[in-house]
């Protein structure tokens, strides 16, 4: 498709970007590329991928659940059914397409060339491959892990569960943190070095804070679930007594370090969904989001608290009532902020023009949605009805509700949004409107009933039930629901599939959108921003519409940066230019070093150290490399406007 | 224009220290590491807190061994910093990397010892694993740390470093962290249990 020329630069100078920027053609320029769109690409669509496989799993269990006592699954497949889709769903899918989404979208929005570090992205992705991948290397073979996605122990140690399951368990979520922690990291230094001249904190876009605060998030917490694997496969392998009463070990410490881990981590997988709500949304209220600085607050604050609340899923562990009553309190609290954020989406669409296309049906009923999960939510945190309602229908239906309300709906919404600047071309609104009714409908006949049969009773992650407990009606139209959702997504699929190549041509800004990335052409090119921009508001493409202040965004004209593959860094509170900063070309070393890593994962699954040793070589060797100092022509240089 | 003011300025290419996207990173890595030891420092109060019998079971470790390696990770801090100054001359950086790899090398040989004199194996009981595998994560951590030292030595004598101290700054970042880390560790290992 041709770039349409959106900058005002002559031919010849975007020729040369064009030069310095692209990736290499080919299976090297494949396997080597660093650009931050074709990385986010990736994660999309492997995401995508995962959300598949983990709704073919659910799927398979509502079969065996739709009537009682029926036998399609035996208890153990069963265990490992609903283990892998907890795991799928929750590490494979849901964090990993929001990555994509910041991949693709963050230097966009930014107004950055990419990521601070590209060859750490790519990394990032390779090892979430490999992960993934490492993860379901025993299903074949009937060993998939089979604890549930938070895999309490004792039930998962070697005496009561043994073969390779929760070994492939322990060390791939070991192997998958370092993606998420280095894929953080790079978040995190981009927010502070690479953004435009003028993109100061107060313009940031609210998807930009919810990626921010997760992955500040993740950087804090990952470590603990990390260690909670690592101790765990030390009690299994080299029996150690971490968890083992007989040596003075203790079951609990796994739940603690666990959901020290989780529930931040559950707030990392829905503050970036909720942040694109709040981008994309007023774009078709037509308005800017009403209480900008709120819901930025808010969104802080949510992650603030999160990390106050884990105890809330150990109520029925028998703590003293004191850390009970605490723990409950933080987690009435974080009502709060979110309250905040729903009443900012609620006036801004009130006080708008809205347009009822596609994406703003998902958003709007996202809303709902979050409403319906939040009020469980709110119930299940009063420690009385907790006791009540643990480990039962009433928590799957909750789970549910979260966690496919704010990222799915979200997820889902901002796909069909953000397709045409990533393919050039829209994507069908008619199928579109289909899709979402399918999925609403669907979503909400298949988790409402959870909240009816769980309040009757059914528990949880058991295979089957008896038709006295008289549920079986509920069942069936729990699964009836589920397969219309899978339904929606099918439409999903079929839409992506037909309009990358059908679509209406797009054009650079088809929403009429105020944020950067609709300034450059759809898809962008390589390098991104011709010249880089500066900005001098929330909306730069609103400025004469809103007309806030007189001070105008100039995004034809700015520091031309083409001496080579560079960007320019920013001082962190003002962004200030204050370094221009060389950027990486193709490179075959992160996925070079993700192979080493999983050499070494591999090793440790099979207890042999020559296969980890040498892995450690490998990747010491690659990292040796990696980070060797290079020299730049000089030290410094004039900055030059255009 | 907004309240951003361009003129005609120059700027560094790369940058140094809290300028270059490098330190961000370093200080990424530490935050993340920090909140390991964190984590597993607090597995080591959990399980004492909860312990039935009296902890450490053996009694408070001894001070014997560890009390002068502690000293020996701190002189080498010390060195480092001494070595990786602004303005420094090679001879100098050089022998302050060389000097604290062998600070670290003896920190590790000393660790060794303590080990070898544990009266329990690493599957005796809870205190036992998490007595070797906090100290253990540690010494993880010194090896890598000397890795990078030797690393960085042998950059300065080709001469990759001279346009680039930042490697050698922030090489001596991270093995200031460690030598932190160990501090925390000491305090929670050997410390605490004599005052309580």
């Amino acid at each position: 498709m041709a770039i349409e020329i959106a900058q005002g630069l002559p031919g010849n100078e975007r020729r040369k970007l064009l030069d310095i920027w692209e990736t290499a053609p080919g299976l090297y320029g494949w396997l080597a590329t660093v650009d931050h769109k074709k990385i986010g690409v990736r994660y999309l669509c492997t995401a995508f991928f995962f959300l598949i496989i983990g709704g073919v799993e659910a799927l398979t269990m509502r079969i065996q659940l739709a009537q009682p006592g029926l036998k399609l699954l035996s208890p153990e497949a069963y265990n490992q059914l609903f283990s892998m889709h907890g795991v799928t769903m929750i590490f494979l899918y849901a964090l990993p397409m929001l990555s994509g989404f910041s991949n693709y979208l963050w230097p966009l929005l930014l107004g950055s060339r990419d990521m601070a570090f590209p060859r750490l992205n790519a990394l990032s992705y390779w090892v979430y491959l490999f992960a993934g991948i490492f993860l379901y290397i025993s299903f074949p073979l009937g060993q998939a892990p089979d604890g549930g996605w938070f895999n309490y122990v004792p039930n998962t140690e070697l005496q009561y569960d043994p073969g390779i399951n929760i070994d492939i368990y322990s060390l791939g979520l070991i192997f998958l943190g370092i993606s998420t922690v280095v894929g953080s990291a790079n978040f995190v230094v981009t927010l502070l070095r690479c953004r435009a001249p003028g993109m100061s904190v107060n313009r940031l876009p609210i998807l930009v804070w919810g990626t921010l605060t997760a992955s500040v998030a993740n950087l804090l917490a990952v470590p603990a679930v990390s260690l909670a694997c690592f101790l765990l496969w030390m009690d299994r392998r080299y029996y150690t007594h971490f968890y083992v009463i007989s040596g003075g070990g203790q079951p609990l410490l796994w739940q603690h370090l666990f959901w020290i881990f989780g529930h931040p981590w559950v707030y990392a997988l829905v503050l970036p969904g909720m942040g694109i709500v709040s981008d994309a949304l007023p774009v078709f209220c037509r308005r800017p989001l009403v209480g900008y600085t709120l819901v930025a607050i808010s969104t802080v604050s949510t992650m603030i608290l999160g990390f106050g609340v884990w105890v809330h899923h150990m109520f029925a562990t028998g703590l003293p009532i004191v850390a009970l009553s605490f723990f409950s309190a933080a987690s009435f609290v974080i009502a709060i902020p979110s309250a905040i954020a729903v009443f900012s989406w609620i006036a801004t669409i009130w006080t708008g023009r809205p347009q009822f296309k596609t994406p703003f049906l998902f958003f709007a009923g996202f809303v709902l949605l979050f409403v319906i999960g939040g009020v469980s939510g709110f119930m299940t945190a009063s420690v009385a009805l907790d006791w009540q309602l643990t480990d039962t229908y009433f928590i799957v239906a909750h789970l549910h509700y979260v966690l496919l309300g704010i990222n799915v709906f979200p997820v889902v919404g901002g796909i069909h949004f953000w397709f045409p600047k990533i393919t050039g071309r829209m994507m069908d609104e008619r199928l579109g409107k289909w899709t979402f009714w399918t999925m609403f409908v669907g979503f909400n006949l298949a988790f409402f009933p959870m909240h009816l049969i769980g309040l009757m009773g059914m528990p949880r992650r058991v295979y089957t039930y008896s038709a006295e407990l008289g549920v079986g009606g509920h069942n069936l139209l729990i699964s009836f629901g589920a397969f219309l959702f899978a339904a929606g997504i099918l439409l999903l699929l079929i839409n992506i599939i037909r309009s990358r190549t059908v679509g209406a041509i797009a054009g650079s800004n088809p929403w009429d959108a105020p944020t950067l990335e609709w300034s450059v052409s759809s898809p962008p090119p390589p390098y991104n921003f011709a010249v880089i921009p500066v900005v001098a508001s929330r909306h730069p493409l609103w400025e004469d519409r809103l007309d806030e202040t007189a001070d105008r965004s100039t995004i034809h004209h700015g520091l031309v940066l083409d001496d080579g593959k560079e960007t320019v860094g920013i001082t962190v509170l003002d962004a200030e230019p204050d370094v221009i900063l060389k950027m990486p070309g193709d490179s075959l070393l992160p996925l070079l070093a993700a192979l080493g890593m999983t050499v070494i994962f591999s090793g440790m699954l099979l207890i042999n150290y020559l296969i980890v040793a040498a892995g450690a070589v490998w990747t010491g060797l690659v990292l040796l490399v990696w980070l060797a100092p290079r020299d730049h022509a000089s030290a410094e240089r004039p900055a030059v406007y255009g | 224009m907004a309240d951003i003011h361009l003129s005609e300025i120059s700027l560094p290419v790369g940058g140094q220290e809290q300028i270059s996207t490098r330190w961000w990173g370093m200080m990424c890595l530490i935050a993340t590491e920090g909140i390991l030891f964190v984590y597993l420092i607090f597995a080591y109060a959990y399980l004492g807190s909860q312990s039935p019998g009296t902890w450490p079971p053996t009694g408070p470790p001894s001070l014997y061994l560890s009390a002068p390696d502690t000293i020996v990770l701190i002189v080498s801090s010390f060195l480092l910093g001494w070595g990786v100054r602004k303005g420094v001359s090679r001879a100098r950086l050089q022998l302050a990397l060389a000097g604290t790899f062998m600070l670290g090398v003896v920190f590790l040989v000393v660790q060794g010892f303590e080990w070898a004199a544990k009266p329990f194996m690493l599957k005796t009981n809870a205190y036992s694993a998490i007595y070797f595998t906090l100290t253990g994560f540690h010494m993880v951590h010194v090896a890598a740390g000397l890795l990078m030292l030797l690393v960085l030595l042998g950059w300065s004598v080709n001469g990759r470093l001279a346009h680039h101290p930042e490697c050698a700054a922030l090489g001596a970042l991270y093995w200031h962290f460690v030598d932190v880390v160990w501090f925390a560790v000491f305090t929670a290992i050997y410390l605490v249990p004599r005052f309580s």
